[in-house]
């Protein structure tokens, strides 16, 4: 939209243009530093209303409130946050039917250092497999429009919430 | 404007969730929270697409508000949540300042108890926290109790006519939910979100 016409090329840049290109103009997270460019990035840009949340599922709650008034959001969560969210997520989001978007920075694989992490990690398919919610892991900076932009658009066509999870494979995780 | 809780009045929920209902003209959005707060919203006015209830949540209702108040900033926007509901997402007041939402305001129904739990009492009855004052210190300037019901309609009043955010807190009796809501979400979102969909 006011971007500049320069192709996106790396993963954050991605996900940021596939928000604007199905009007995802809320973006809500509880910070984590691997999500550090995208947050900056939509901060930065005026196309996005940007701010941080306290809770995930806080966040949850703010942005299902907006999408019933118009106003298509995202919430950006590190996996511990999403381990917060089964009982919003079934509760609110899945029983009203409506297209929350998530995206998780997946720690706890391919290199934690921390036990706590790593089991919380396996909690995370299992979660959104229970409940029917899609989710794809991005792996590949190649693969990573396509699957961001159909993830987010299966989602409204479909009003069911979906999860991006960002593989350390993508975004080179925590060193 | 009452700022302490030594010499507050005991009001009724539906009584005055009844009376908030029908004093608003302009298609303003009204978030019930879960149990409660939400069936006072159903006997206040069931009719009314205008209404959300969020049936399973706890302490959702004034973020949920929240998220319709920035999407829609003409419109004005109420949460009505239970004392102990908000007491498990009291960080959302922050969130709430910090963003500054000049159309939300939250009403809390302060009995002092999980009442449609069996009614036991809250960590804050015990320690005397003040759910205002909380709201206050967390960047809500415009957070108040009502002293009776005069006083809570004046606080409607001014949540409906000047800049928020607002809080109201009220305390009010043990008494249950009047009547309950019918069980269906999507219906409830179907119809909340066509009500959204027609302007202010
Ligand atoms: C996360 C979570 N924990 C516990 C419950 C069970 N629960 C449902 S309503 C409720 C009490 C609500 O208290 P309050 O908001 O003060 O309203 P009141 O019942 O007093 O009207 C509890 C504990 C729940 N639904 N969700």
């Amino acid at each position: 939209m006011n971007e500049p016409a320069r192709p996106a090329n790396t993963w954050h840049e991605i996900l940021r243009q596939a928000f604007k290109d199905h009007d995802v103009r809320l973006v809500t997270y509880v910070p984590d530093n691997v999500l550090r460019p995208l947050i900056e990035g939509c901060h930065a840009d005026p196309f996005f209303t940007t701010f941080p949340c306290v809770r995930e599922e806080e966040a949850v709650g703010i942005v299902t409130g907006a999408t019933m008034a118009g106003m298509r959001g995202v919430v950006l969560m590190q996996t511990s946050g999403f381990a917060t969210l089964p009982n919003v997520l079934a509760s609110l989001v899945v029983a009203c039917q409506v297209p929350v978007v998530m995206v998780v920075s997946e720690r706890g694989t391919l290199g934690e250092f921390n036990p706590g992490q790593a089991i919380v990690c396996r909690t995370m398919r299992p979660i959104l497999d229970s409940m029917g919610i899609e989710h794809h892991t991005m792996t590949r900076l190649d693969e990573a429009a396509f699957i961001a932009d159909r993830t987010i658009r299966q989602a409204f066509a479909t009003r069911w919430p979906a999860c991006l999870i960002l593989s350390p494979l993508l975004t080179g995780g925590r060193k | 404007m009452t700022e302490t809780t030594g010499n507050l009045h005991v009001m009724n929920r539906a009584a005055l969730t009844k009376r908030l209902v029908a004093g608003l003209k302009n298609r303003e959005a009204v978030i019930g929270g879960i149990g409660n707060s939400n069936w006072d919203l159903w006997a206040a006015d069931r009719t009314r697409g205008e209404n959300f209830y969020m049936l399973g949540s706890m302490g959702l209702a004034a973020p949920i508000a929240m998220g319709v108040a920035i999407a829609q900033p003409k419109r004005r926007v109420f949460a009505l949540e239970g004392d102990g509901s908000l007491l498990m997402q009291l960080g959302c007041l922050s969130t709430i300042a910090a963003q500054g939402v000049r159309n939300l305001c939250v009403v809390v129904w302060d009995n002092g108890i999980y009442q449609i739990t069996g009614g036991q009492g809250t960590p804050a009855r015990a320690s005397g926290t003040d759910i205002v004052a909380i709201a206050r210190a967390s960047g809500i300037a415009s957070a108040a109790w009502a002293a009776d019901e005069a006083e809570f309609d004046a606080l409607v009043a001014r949540a409906l006519a000047t800049d928020g955010p607002h809080l109201i807190g009220v305390k009010i009796d043990n008494e249950p939910g009047r009547e309950q809501t019918d069980r269906d979400p999507i219906r409830f979102r179907e119809s909340f979100m066509r009500a959204m969909a027609l302007p202010v």
